[in-house]
This record gives structure tokens, sequence and C-alpha cells, in this order.
């Protein structure tokens, strides 16, 4: 029989297949089912929000972060909150962090159980997606509650947050959370010890710590490769250090670990909502410094200075003193920093915002060469990427 | 409160002692170091970039190992326009740094891909956004912007609108570029208050200047 000679041929994955995630399109160079060269594609969700937002005064640009990773908006809310605070020397009251610490950890369980049954859904597995989203559904309700929106919330604003929670959330929430730590259990059930599950799963993907720190890997796909770095813990902000938690770390770093890693992870969360509602301070949720945050609706009605505040803060907005920062976040898909260079106007010079799902995507070369097609389907979907973070 | 000054004030000292430490051992290479805002950021020639990356990344009081971000920043009033900004962490230390770099449209930035394999797509959105070239960059293509782009959309003299836009033409049955059309300029308002020192003469101040 003649020789043949098999060529490798080149396949487009997505920008509209279902387990690309959005809008991600992988030219992949294949050899039989291997993979051999994988290049992603990215920019068809870009909106230029960087430029933007040089355009729009402090408050206006806060709504543009709930755009970026719209799985967990109020998480990136809280980078640019910080990172303004800190050029303003502003302090936030107690009562204020506690809610916004709430806040984020809601929407890491957003994050989590929209990831982990998304990631069992390409893998092949509907139930989870279908619990999971009931449970993200009551979550969406808390959220919408407290902001009046269920995506695009602009909740965490320099200063503290909008709106106080309405009276009696904070014990709903705790009354619910038990109900989705038994849904985060029989998600666990499906899938940990499922026979699908792990062959699609255990060994793939694997990187090693020092090349998850070389690819500038940060949250849970550096944590399940055995890095116990975590920001809430090393660098902590908004009063983390008060909470009681623990950082669930990989030992293989494959998607497998790292799936583990999330599941426990939502266990940490509802443990450190419970501990925030026990112990939630009572006083104002915001600064008391009319320069930066505005008036209620009720001191406006009786006092003229704060209708003047009121007035000023929604044209002009507020300036902030020259200067540079670097303010990250632990959100749940990793390190969401914001770099804001201020000129002393009431407009940012600067804001270079850090995703961290860019460097992960990045990698996928890296860690999907040499599987399978399906397992690149795995790999992707464990990653964790949400295309409006990573094209900005 | 006394307790979290005392660890500022921490952090404060362990930040002078890495400046003092990269100091002695950049030398020359160290052109600039501050410590604003409880952060470090140090300005170092842009040719002199990967040695200086390689020296925090390896150094044993350093260890640098991550490149958290890599981006560029716009003066167009100054010479060499761009800044290049690197954002290092040290796991190690709990410590971070940031470095920046000169450059213009011209000269090249020796790429970091070879210290930090992530440098890869950040150099390629910096060369994206800003046009800022990075030599010995393995594949400087552009990133974020669609196919067929042209200019780098952050630079400050770039328009926030751009200069073309796209719809799909259902006599042609494709989509097609055409020159932006805006109903409506998009509306910039002077916030410099006259009370706060505007740097221009009032309408109507000039008649007051001729009576003089």
């Amino acid at each position: 029989m003649a020789e043949v000679t098999i060529a490798n041929y080149m396949v487009n994955f997505g920008p509209q297949h279902p387990a690309a995630h959005g809008v991600l399109r992988l030219v992949m160079e294949l050899d039989g089912e291997i993979v051999e060269r994988c290049d992603p594609h990215i920019g068809l969700l870009h909106r230029g929000t960087e430029k933007l937002i040089e355009h729009k005064t402090y408050l206006q640009a806060v709504p543009y972060f709930d755009r970026l990773d719209y799985v967990a908006p109020m998480n990136q809310e809280h980078a640019f909150a910080l990172a303004t605070e800190r050029l303003l020397g502003l302090e936030v009251p107690a009562r204020g962090q506690a809610v916004r610490v709430l806040f984020a950890e809601i929407g890491r369980l957003l994050n989590h159980l929209l990831n982990v049954t998304t990631h069992a859904l390409d893998c092949g597995a509907m139930t989870p997606a279908l619990w999971g989203f009931e449970e993200r559904e009551k979550l969406m309700e808390f959220y919408e509650g407290v902001s009046g929106a269920r995506m695009h919330a602009a909740y965490f604003r320099p200063g503290g947050v909008h709106q106080d929670m309405p009276r009696g959330m904070d014990e709903e929430i705790v009354k619910y959370l038990p109900r989705m730590l038994k849904v985060i259990d029989d998600i666990e059930g499906l899938l940990t010890e499922n026979r699908i599950y792990r062959q699609r799963n255990v060994d793939i993907g694997v990187i090693s710590a020092k090349d998850a720190m070389d690819w500038s890997f940060s949250g849970v796909m550096l944590r399940g490769s055995g890095v116990a770095w975590d920001l809430r813990k090393s660098q902590p902000y908004d009063g983390y250090e008060k909470y009681d938690f623990d950082i669930p770390v990989g030992k293989n770093g494959d998607c497998f670990d790292r799936y583990l890693c999330r599941i426990e992870e939502m266990r940490q969360s509802a443990k450190i909502i419970e501990q925030v509602v026990a112990s939630m301070p009572t006083g104002p949720i915001a600064s008391d410094d009319r320069k930066v945050v505005p008036p209620k609706r009720g001191e406006m009605k009786k006092s003229m200075e704060a209708l003047i505040h009121h007035f000023k803060l929604y044209t002009e907005g507020y300036h902030v003193p020259e200067g540079e920062t670097y303010a990250a976040v632990e959100a749940p898909k990793g390190e969401f920093g914001v770099y804001l260079v201020s000129d002393g106007s009431n407009k940012p010079y600067r804001c270079r915002i850090r995703a961290p799902g860019f460097p992960h995507l990045q990698a996928t070369d890296f860690l999907s060469k040499g599987y399978m097609l399906a397992d690149a389907v795995s790999i992707v979907g464990n990653m964790d990427i949400v295309f409006g973070e990573i094209d900005r | 409160m006394t307790d979290s000054k005392a660890i500022l004030h921490e952090q404060e000292q362990a930040l002078r002692d890495l400046a003092d430490h990269l100091a002695a051992g950049l030398g020359a290479d160290l052109l600039d170091s501050r410590i604003t805002l409880g952060e470090l950021t140090i300005q170092v020639p842009a040719e002199r970039i990967v040695k200086v990356l390689t020296f925090l990344r390896d150094d044993g009081n350093c260890q640098f190992t991550e490149l958290v971000d890599l981006t560029g920043l716009d003066w167009p009033e100054r010479a060499r326009r761009f800044d290049v900004v690197y954002h290092l962490l040290s796991m190690k230390l709990n410590q971070r740094i940031r470095i920046k770099a000169q450059t213009d449209e011209e000269t090249p930035v020796p790429s970091a891909v070879g210290v930090y394999a992530a440098a890869n797509w950040f150099e390629r959105e910096t060369w994206d956004m800003y046009g800022v070239m990075f030599s010995g960059h393995p594949d400087l293509r552009r990133i974020l912007s669609d196919y067929g782009f042209e200019g780098h959309p952050l630079r400050k003299d770039f328009p926030l609108t751009g200069y073309v836009e796209v719809r799909y033409d259902e006599s042609q049955k494709r989509v097609v570029y055409e020159p932006v059309q805006l109903t409506q300029e998009f509306r910039r308002f002077d916030f410099m208050s006259p009370w706060e020192g505007a740097k221009y003469v009032l309408p109507g101040d000039e008649k007051a200047e001729g009576q003089k």
C-alpha cells in the first residue's frame, strides 16, 4: 500500500459556537484530533471602554464596569471604587465596607454557579446548569433588591455604596443560604464522582505553579496549581481581614482541581456572608464627604447646600487630585485591577482595566497543545472566560 | 485605628527598603524611584527594560514572578510621548511595583516576552491601542481592534467616535464601512470654573480691558 501523507488541517472554532462562551474565535491547527496550535482571535466584543471612560466623569464611569464581566458585575465596580477612593484619600464607613463585602461574595457565588454548571454543560451534563441557574436567579433577587437592577447595578460607588439594603434583607440572605449550599452539594453529587465528568477533566489542561505565574494567572486558575494566593487574605481591602475563611488550593493544576476549588470557594463565600451579616455594623453606608458623595433626597428637600452639592456632583462631578494608583480586588475570576491616572480634572486621564480573563485566555495555546479537540472545549470552559472583560 | 496605622507604617518601610535595594542593584539603570500613595514607581530607560525585568524576577530579594499588567500611557505634549507601564507582583514579598519606560512612535521597546510569557498579548494590545512598537516580539499583530483597522484608538489625538462606522447593506448583502456621521456632535462641557483659575478671557471681559 502506498504511503499516504495526511496534512494538518485548520478548524475555525466559533465565534458563534455554544461552547465558545461568547464571541471567541479559535483558529486551531489539528493533526487528526490532536490540537497542534491554537490561536484565539479576540476583540469581537471590543467596545472601547477605556477610551469612553477617559471622556466621562468618575461617577459616569462606574456603570461601564458592570458591562465588563457581566456575570459578577459588582466585583468590577469594587476595584474602580477602591482606586478612586485611594486617589481622593476617602474613607468608607464600616457599614459601607460590610455591605460591599456581602455583595462581592454574592457576586462570587453568582459567578461560580454559572461557571461550574456551564462547564458541566460543555462536558455533557445538562442537569447542573438547570439547578444552578435557579439558584442564581434567587441570588439575583437580592442583587436586584439592593440596587434596583438585575445586572447593571452601579451600586459600589466611590465613597461607599449607593443605597442601604432594604430592611430585613440581610436576614433573608442568611435564611436562604442553606438552600443554596444544599444545591451545591447536589451539583457536586452529580459531578465529582461522575465517570464521564472525571474523564473529561482529570489531567486535562495541566499547568504547573511556575508556568501559571509566568502566564500571569490569578484567582482559581493559580490556586488550582497549588499556589495559596488570594488578595482577600494577602492584601485585604474593605475589612476582609476581619472574616474567617479558608483558601482552597488544588494539587495537580488540572481542570478538575480548578472545579473543586470553585465548589469549595462557594462554601467559603457562604461562610463569609454569614459572618458579615452577624457582625453588620450600623451607621452610614457611604462617606459623608459632600464634595464626593451626593446627598440623599430627603436632605435635598430641606437644605440649599445639599441641593447645590447634588447639582454640582451630577453635572461637573468631582475633581480628583493628580496622581496614579493601581487597585486590585480578588474578583471571582482572578485579580481584577484598575490602573487609574488622574490629571486633577473631573475625568480620568487614563483608566486601564486589567481583566483576569485576558492572560488566562492567552494561555489557551499553551494549555491545549497536545490535547484532543474535545479537551480544548473543556479547557476553555474551565478557564472561566467572559468576553465582556477580555475585549473591554 | 492605631493598629492599621502601624501596619501602614510597616508597609511604607518595606517599600523604602525595596527601593534602596533596587537603587543598589540597578545602578545607573534606575532613573527615578518614588513612593506615592503606598506604591513604588521606578523609571528606567526603555532599552534596558529586559535587563531590569530579569533582575526583578530573579533577584532573591525581589522575586517579582508575575507580570500583572503591561500597558501604555499617552502624553502628547511630551517629546517622547508614550509611557510603557509594567505592573509586577511578588508573591514572596507580597509587594507590587510599577515600572515606567518612555518611548515615542518610532523607537521600539525591547519585548518582555522572553522574561514573562504573559507579556505577549499585553504587548500586542499596547501596540494595537497606542502604536508602541516592541522589538523581538514573536507575533506583533493587532488584537482587540477590527481586522483591517487603521489608527491607534487610545492615543489622545484619536477621536472618541473614530473615523468609520459599519452597517449591513441590504442591497449589497454585506457589511459596509462608511465615514462616521453624527446627527449631534459629542458634547464636551467646559467645567473649569472662572473662580478657580480658568486660563481664558470670559466673554465680555475684553470690553472691560478696553476701557482701562
